[in-house]
């Protein structure tokens, strides 16, 4: 399958993200769109080393090319998983304390 | 060896004076460590001959960078004047209270170890480094210890000199990246060959941060407003001591480096003193606070000063030297004055004040003794200084030197107006509270007299000791 | 004998030792020590003078004594010496012997003082012998310098001296500052000279002379003179000296009469050769002089202070010395310096002794008839009076006789201009004296009570002067009278040699010379007749109208100085002050941090507190980053 496939799949999975984070009012579902946005960029560095090494080991068996990319899809699924625990603690809080998940009333920082 | 013991004494004791409980253990001992200094001092120029007059120990190999410190003539001239100011200072103050007295008098010696460092160096870092060392401790000195102002005063004060030392950073380092094999020392910054377009930008960089804490106008009005708000023994540091650091930075750092721009601004540099001059001497005559008085007319003697330092001759040069010193003692003496009117007062206007001369006679003696070294009557020290320093600028040119003397007149002007206000005339409610001179400002403002007549009639040792900087000056502009 | 002038630092140094014990020692010292130091102190210094007289007298040629290198810097070399020659002996003999006398006078007139006090007085006035004597000792312009500030610091002090007087400390003030504008061309002046010939020695100085150039000497003739004017009190510095008189009337005599004030003088006589190389510069000396003379003489007439008249007949009087010096007649300005010092101290201690007398009135609109009951003082006032007037064979008419005639050989409108002067010279001096003397008593029944002759210690000094004033002339007997008579002129011929083989001497014959001194006596005894009948009987007590208003305000000349001088840089400085200081610099400064604040408050704007703007700025800003790098 040509690489574009995943590049187009992966950019609108990202600006979906995006549209979502800038629209949305809901911090949970802004969550899930930062989500969206990650996974995206997974999807990408796993096509890339993908196609990276394909092309590598066709030419020379022996080539140095690794699947670092794939690697790096895996700290970033940890960091997402810490991120969303440590998110989610928040949107929690938020709730005890206002009632609502809505970001809108989150501009204390103003003053 | 000397020369570090020099800068370790008050560093050291300064420190060791936050550890102190006590108002009568923390004064003592400062005192005692002003001693200390003023006797190594005192050592040193007795044994002028025997003694190093350098000192170098790798500091930071990596920059280029070595702790270096050098005397010459006038760094010993101006180490005497702190090692004597500080003594005198702490003796006159004697009875003034602080609020955490160890902080007061440990940051007053952190701050001499400061500028005896900047006297000293001769390693750009180093020099910067004891530039900025010097201004901290008076920074918080001027904002906690100072007068109802002083936030503003302070702040106005610490934006103006951080500038100018930031422009003279760049100024340093941008030399720094010139020397062959990246060196700070003084040497090599002597030995760089730059052009005349460097000079000419490099020359403003240095000479905006000297020019600041002279100051010279119009980057002055930090000085007034520092001068009123700051704790008199502050004020004293800041006027006898600290302006000389950048006269003095003027003859080590900036003259002999850059001798094209020397000769290009020079003009420039001293129409803006002697207009300071005039200028400074102008509103001295507006003032009605002592201490803002004093200081314009400080910044009138400072611009003098300074223009003498841009003058190539060997009158003029050697004139401004001397008055480094004279200035320095003279004005001190001016301010124990004011101290003592305040304290006891509790008011520093002059229309306010009047008939003290019935009250204390000593008080009018040694205060019209130092006033009149204020104005340079001849056998007072400043008249060698401004006999010198006017007759080289008449050799460089006959109107500048007219149009300055214009401020000889003015001074008498607003001394004598001084003097009449304050001593003159028929007691008040405000002055009837006056009880005498005590014996502690007695002694210092005596020592002062006793300098300002040894150094006016016989001025010859100090001829002797800063005729080769005076040389040597010469030499690198020529 | 010779050897005597090893021993000349003993003059200067005795008043300096005196200036310092009782300076010193003024809460220790009693009232009678007091004074015997201070005069005693003046009294040695004059007995050394009389000795080192001695030997100049003997030998034609200066002696320099070295005290110790004053400065010396590069090429620069200014040692501290003193010069011991005819010129300086002459002023140290006048200095020490008319300052003793005042000494003297002063520890009776001041006696009401408290001890301290009494202290200070003679304290300052043995600093001021100490200076005079420096200024006229001094073998350079520098040393002469500092004696001439020094004793402008005198000045100064003694003015002052009643310190709660604010007016008098006004007085003091004003002089010092007008002498320090004259200090300051004075100081050009110098530097001039270093400039020109590399040294201020005058030994140095005065043979190089004739190799510079007219018109550098001019200038440095010039500037000296304007140092001459503030010192001795010629137009236009001259207004100085009234207010002086708030001074003790001691201090008026010694120094605003007999001797700082003729510190111009000296110098200019020192610097004679200078000045004969600078003929421009001599008319500028002797057009100031004269208008001086004049115009101070103007307003003498119509002032009612006995020591407001006295003083501006010491201007007027100097502005003839002046004169004396623009023509060339060096000794003539001498001798009258000399002759001067004798009959105007002479005056003022008589004026002193009726301002005792009178309980410190000095309004002569409130004296009169004062003949009886002070016999001494009414006595030697009148010699005095004589003497100034210029009637033979008082001293006055000798040496103003003198300066007169030379002017009359430069040029006969100034003479003619100088007798008028002299005319109301004599005038307004017999118009004090009988306002004074003559008459009936117009003070009050106390005052008239009171009234006595002064202690034996104001008299002597009185009588001394007086006698002084009466013989002093015969040492310069013109040659008209008797040939070869003239002891002053042969005494002062090494001193101004040079100048003398420079100008061409002009000559009057006896015959005119006769004429002019007959026309001149004439005139002046009628002025005297005229003004003794006319204040004897009737003396002035309305406030004068018209010009005479004008007179008795000075001319307005004070008025005139504030309106010009004094208030613009007041105005100036008001002016730098609110809109150079405050609004431009500081307003500079400030409106740097103001606009950092501005800055900072736009800047705020931005942040909403919305989650979402800032995300919405975030991507924003990548996407221009984006389209940055990779369209770029």
């Amino acid at each position: 399958m040509p690489i574009n496939y995943y590049i187009i799949l992966a950019v609108s999975l990202f600006s979906i993200g995006v549209a979502g984070v800038l629209t949305r009012r809901n911090a949970i579902i802004i969550f899930m769109c930062v989500e969206l946005m990650l996974n995206a960029v997974n999807l990408l560095l796993v096509a890339f080393s993908k196609m990276h090494y394909t092309a590598a080991a066709i030419q020379n068996p022996a080539s140095a090319v690794g699947t670092d990319g794939q690697l790096f899809v895996f700290f970033i699924m940890v960091v997402a998983a810490a991120e969303v625990s440590v998110g989610l603690a928040i949107i929690v809080m938020m709730y005890r304390n206002i009632h609502s998940v809505d970001v809108n009333f989150l501009n204390r920082l103003k003053h | 060896m000397t020369l570090l013991l020099l800068l370790f004494i008050p560093l050291a004791g300064g420190i060791t004076t936050f550890f102190l409980k006590g108002d009568k253990q923390v004064k003592s001992w400062s005192l005692l460590i002003a001693l200390a200094s003023l006797a190594v001092m005192g050592y040193n120029l007795y044994a002028w001959n025997e003694l190093p007059k350098t000192y170098s120990v790798q500091w930071l190999p990596l920059l280029g960078s070595s702790f270096a410190l050098k005397m010459d003539g006038t760094s010993a001239l101006l180490s005497l004047l702190t090692g004597l100011s500080y003594p005198i200072i702490f003796i006159a103050t004697l009875r003034n209270e602080y609020a955490s007295v160890n902080r007061f008098y440990g940051l007053m010696l952190l701050a001499q170890a400061g500028i005896l460092g900047v006297f000293l160096a001769a390693d750009a870092l180093v020099f910067y480094f004891f530039w900025e060392l010097a201004l901290i401790p008076v920074y918080f000195l001027c904002s906690q210890w100072g007068g109802e102002k002083r936030i503003a005063a302070t702040f106005k004060f610490f934006i103006y000199t951080f500038l100018g030392s930031l422009f003279m950073l760049v100024g340093i380092l941008y030399m720094y990246y010139q020397t062959p094999d990246l060196s700070f020392s003084l040497e090599a910054f002597y030995d760089l060959r730059l052009s005349a377009a460097q000079q000419s930008w490099l020359f403003w960089l240095l000479f905006a941060a000297f020019a600041i804490k002279m100051p010279v106008f119009p980057f002055h009005t930090w000085q007034p407003d520092a001068y009123e708000q700051s704790p008199t023994a502050v004020t004293m540091v800041l006027s006898a001591l600290m302006v000389k650091m950048g006269l003095f930075a003027v003859l080590r750092w900036l003259l002999p480096i850059f001798p094209l721009a020397n000769v290009q601004y020079a003009g420039i540099v001293i129409g803006l003193s002697i207009a300071g001059m005039i200028y400074a001497s102008i509103l001295a005559i507006q003032q009605d606070d002592l201490k803002r008085l004093i200081a314009y007319s400080s910044i009138a003697h400072i611009g003098l000063m300074s223009a003498s330092l841009f003058i190539p001759n060997n009158s003029a040069l050697q004139g401004a030297i001397i008055q480094f010193f004279c200035h320095g003692v003279n004005v001190l003496g001016m301010w124990i004055v004011v101290d003592l009117i305040e304290k006891q007062t509790g008011t520093r206007k002059m229309s306010e004040l009047g008939g003290l001369a019935q009250k204390s006679p000593t008080l009018v003696i040694l205060l019209v003794i130092v006033s009149l070294a204020n104005i340079a009557l001849p056998l007072t020290n400043a008249f060698i200084g401004e006999f010198l320093m006017f007759n080289g600028l008449f050799q460089y040119n006959v109107w500048i030197a007219a149009a300055g003397g214009i401020a000889i007149i003015l001074s008498a002007v607003y001394t004598l107006r001084m003097i009449q206000s304050v001593f003159y005339g028929t007691t008040n409610g405000v002055t009837e509270k006056f009880i005498n001179i005590a014996w502690n400002e007695a002694v210092g403002l005596s020592i002062i007299v006793v300098a300002i007549f040894m150094m006016g009639l016989y001025p010859e040792p100090v001829f002797r000791l800063t005729a080769d900087s005076v040389t040597a000056i010469l030499g690198f502009i020529k | 004998m010779k050897q005597i002038i090893d021993f000349a630092y003993l003059v200067p140094l005795f008043p300096l030792i005196g200036f310092l014990i009782n300076g010193l020692g003024r809460n220790y010292v009693g009232k009678p020590l007091v004074g015997i130091i201070g005069s005693g102190a003046v009294l040695a210094s004059f007995v050394v003078s009389l000795l080192l007289f001695n030997v100049v007298k003997a030998e034609g040629s200066p002696f320099t004594y070295h005290l110790f290198d004053f400065i010396k810097t590069g090429g620069l070399y200014i040692p501290f010496d003193l010069q011991i020659d005819r010129l300086s002996v002459l002023f140290m003999l006048v200095i020490t012997g008319v300052g003793f006398l005042i000494h003297l006078y002063s520890t009776a007139y001041m006696k009401e003082e408290s001890s301290v006090h009494f202290a200070r007085y003679f304290a300052y006035l043995n600093l001021f012998v100490f200076s005079m004597l420096l200024l006229v000792m001094g073998a350079n312009y520098l040393i002469m310098f500092i004696g001439w500030e020094g004793v402008g610091l005198c000045s100064y002090l003694l003015i002052g001296y009643w310190f709660k007087n604010i007016d008098y400390g006004n007085a003091a003030r004003k002089a010092f500052v007008m002498n320090r504008i004259g200090d300051l061309g004075f100081l050009l002046g110098l530097f001039f000279i270093l400039q020109q010939f590399g040294s201020l020695t005058y030994t140095t100085i005065f043979p190089q002379a004739g190799g510079i150039s007219v018109g550098i000497l001019t200038v440095i003739t010039l500037l000296l003179f304007v140092g001459a004017t503030g010192k001795s009190a010629q137009i236009p510095l001259y207004t100085w000296l009234p207010d002086a008189m708030a001074g003790p009337t001691p201090v008026s005599a010694l120094i605003h009469a007999a001797t700082m004030v003729t510190a111009g003088i000296y110098m200019i006589a020192r610097s004679n050769v200078l000045y004969t190389l600078a003929p421009s510069t001599q008319t500028v000396v002797a057009v100031v002089g004269l208008s001086t003379a004049i115009l101070a003489a103007t307003i003498a007439i119509k002032q009612n202070d006995i020591k407001k008249v006295l003083a501006y007949s010491t201007v007027s009087q100097l502005g003839y010395m002046f004169l004396g010096l623009g023509v060339g007649a060096y000794t003539g300005a001498v001798f009258h310096v000399m002759t001067h010092a004798f009959f105007k101290a002479l005056l003022f201690l008589g004026a002193g002794s009726v301002i005792h007398a009178m309980h410190h009135e000095q309004d002569i609109r409130k004296m009169g008839g004062l003949s009886k009951k002070l016999p001494i003082t009414h006595i030697t006032f009148l010699i005095g009076c004589i003497a100034i007037a210029g009637i033979p064979p008082f001293s006055g008419f000798f040496s103003k006789d003198e300066i007169l005639v030379h002017a009359f050989a430069a040029n006969p409108v100034l003479y003619w201009v100088g007798l008028l002067g002299a005319l109301m010279t004599a005038f307004y001096m017999f118009r004090l004296y009988a306002m004074t003397f003559r008459g009936s008593f117009r003070g009050t029944e106390d005052q008239a009570h009171h009234l006595h002759e002064s202690p034996w210690s104001m008299t002597v000094p009185l009588i001394i002067l007086a006698f002084l004033s009466v013989v002093a002339g015969f040492v310069g007997i013109p040659e008209l009278i008797a040939p070869d008579a003239h002891k002053l002129q042969q005494f002062l011929a090494p001193v101004f040699a040079a100048s003398t083989q420079l100008q061409e001497v002009h000559h009057v014959s006896h015959s005119t010379e006769y004429m002019l001194i007959a026309v001149s006596l004439t005139l002046i005894v009628l002025s005297i007749v005229w003004a003794w009948l006319k204040f004897s009987k009737k003396p002035e007590m309305d406030d004068a109208q018209g010009l005479g208003k004008v007179l008795a305000n000075k001319w307005y000349v004070d008025e005139l100085y504030d309106v010009v001088v004094s208030k613009p840089l007041q105005s100036l400085g008001v002016v730098l002050n609110r809109f150079i200081e405050k609004t431009a610099i500081d307003g500079l400064v400030n409106g740097a941090g103001k606009l950092v604040l501005w800055g900072g408050r736009q800047l705020r704007l931005l942040q909403s507190g919305q989650v979402g703007s800032y995300v919405l700025w975030m991507v924003l800003s990548i996407l221009i980053l984006i389209v940055f790098t990779l369209f770029i």
